[in-house]
């Protein structure tokens, strides 16, 4: 059973679109005559059984209930937008692009590398990796720094469980994490010009160990498609989703902060935290307000994504302003 | 071209007659594919999970693209010394402008939903918006004074000068594009390169 505990970061009645132009969303659209019809609109409500798979993707089988704690206006997002609007440069830097050309990447078998700071590492098998841990379903919103959301019943594991299993030593102070470098088989990655690859991305240990971090093995009750990051990626919903890096080949324990492939790209404008923060404006636009995908109208931007209550703490003290 | 072709049996076709008819009909015509195309993808659930943010790229593309075609028709009858080209020139110019405020309704009326305040927060903070707010408002001017009329009323010369503005338009729309992506410059580095060459045949033809 699904019990609501109000929360400072939900959204207050006086913030909500009126009913009337919630529900005539549909009429104002179409009434530009230019988005007539877009199916992507009509989108279930969010309920709390587990998802039944869309039958594109192998269905993941021993799945618990896990976290699905979601506001009145979180609905969960069609699976046909959220695997077909994607960012995932080593694909290309369109939004179509990773669908249109992920159908060549071979997600099994696989391998991930545990190294560094710890004493169980080694190279593992993905379904041993995976094995010793439970399988929970989690609904999370996903929020892009593009000022765009989702709301995804992802699959996978406590990430705090492996870091546990991977048995750190006392040095290790943050989680490092590499994608894969595939050019013949990722298109974006043939070229120079996108970005550094491999795509690397990190977290402090204690924001690894925070019970809401996962590694995703799946989404929509089957295996996660290869444009949404397969085989396994990282879930961490209080962050932009950039941070949440796709197709992890190496978690490394470090003790310096790593550096993720956006801040060195473009330190301006992309930090190591990318918490969701509408106090902190990107440079060059606001974040403040975001599009869920299927609306109409923008919404607020939720403080941490909507998960202060989880997460706030990690961050006490801190001038987040500065550390972006 | 019934005339054209009623009198063929006796003389040869006259081409040139035949071109300077279509010419403006068909360019008009290929002009409107882009919108009409977006049209059908519109109709049939074609814009994808984001339709807003597609139809703000898909025209302001076209519309940087109208520019660049507008351009053109001076280096192309520079090199050819094809000068029935020079014809369509202003049609283009006013395509340009079409694409454009398209392109900003999407912005205003869709992703901002006429939130004036929000709009000229962004305007006054988002330099790829005051950028490219400044090279829409280039246009509007050179809209305006597109008629015969004006350019009889202001004088050929003056008129010129005037709509050499276009330049910084094209060159402000090109940065605009750059300052609004995150990477894979690819595409507006195209586009500069296809205007610096453009730029570059008329500084060679015009200044021997």
């Amino acid at each position: 059973m699904l019990i609501r505990v109000k929360q400072k970061s939900d959204v207050a009645s006086h913030e909500i679109t009126p009913q009337s132009v919630y529900l005539n969303r549909r009429a104002m659209i179409a009434g530009t005559g230019l988005i007539a019809g877009s199916a992507l609109l009509a989108a279930p409500r969010a309920h709390a059984a587990l998802q039944k798979g869309p039958g594109v993707n192998t269905p993941l089988a021993n799945v618990k209930e896990g976290y699905r704690k979601l506001g009145e206006k979180d609905a969960i997002t069609p699976y046909d937008a959220a695997s077909s609007y994607n960012n995932f440069y080593e694909f290309g830097t369109g939004k179509d692009d990773p669908a249109a050309n992920s159908g060549k990447f071979k997600p099994l078998p696989w391998s991930v590398k545990v190294d560094g700071l710890c004493n169980n590492g080694g190279t593992f098998a993905l379904e041993d990796f995976i094995k010793p841990h439970q399988l929970e379903e989690r609904i999370y919103r996903l929020r892009c720094v593009e000022a765009w959301s989702m709301v995804i019943p992802w699959i996978g594991v406590s990430l705090a469980d492996v870091v546990k299993r991977s048995d750190p030593q006392g040095s290790a102070k943050y989680l490092q994490f590499e994608t894969v470098v595939r050019p013949e088989e990722m298109s974006g990655q043939r070229s120079k010009f996108i970005l550094p690859w491999p795509y690397v991305e990190g977290l402090r240990m204690d924001e690894a160990m925070n019970p809401l971090a996962i590694l995703v093995t799946g989404m929509y009750g089957e295996a996660v498609p290869n444009q949404n990051g397969a085989p396994l990626r990282l879930m961490a919903p209080w962050k932009y989703g950039f941070k949440n890096i796709k197709s992890i080949v190496r978690i490394s324990f470090v003790e310096k902060q790593p550096e993720n492939t956006w801040k060195v790209t473009n330190p301006g404008e992309y930090g190591f935290y990318a918490n969701v923060n509408p106090k902190v404006d990107h440079p060059r636009w606001t974040q403040a307000s975001e599009r869920r995908i299927g609306d109409f109208l923008r919404r607020d931007t939720l403080m941490f994504n909507g998960y202060e209550e989880e997460v706030a703490s990690l961050y006490a003290g801190m001038d987040l302003k500065r550390n972006y | 071209m019934t005339d054209a072709i009623t009198a063929a049996p006796k003389a040869p076709i006259d081409w040139s007659t035949i071109v300077r008819r279509l010419l403006k009909p068909v360019v008009f015509t290929i002009s409107c594919l882009p919108v009409l195309w977006l049209g059908w993808l519109a109709l049939n659930n074609g814009l994808g999970a984001n339709p807003i943010e597609k139809l703000i790229r898909y025209n302001g593309d076209w519309a940087l693209r109208f520019l660049l075609i507008g351009l053109a028709v001076t280096p192309i009858r520079l090199v050819t010394g094809w000068t029935e080209i020079a014809r369509v020139r202003r049609m283009l110019g006013l395509f340009a402008f079409f694409y454009v405020c398209l392109h900003l309704s999407a912005y205003v009326g869709l992703d901002r939903f006429f939130d004036w305040r929000a709009i000229w927060a962004d305007i006054l903070k988002r330099v790829y918006i005051t950028v490219g707010m400044g090279a829409f408002l280039t246009l509007i001017p050179l809209a305006i004074t597109s008629t015969a009329g004006m350019v009889k009323r202001m004088g050929a010369k003056n008129w010129r000068r005037m709509h050499r503005v276009i330049y910084f338009t094209t060159i402000a729309a090109i940065i605009h594009y750059i300052m609004m992506l995150k990477a894979g410059y690819q595409e507006p580095a195209l586009y500069g390169a296809i205007l610096a060459v453009l730029l570059a045949i008329r500084a060679v033809k015009k200044w021997p």
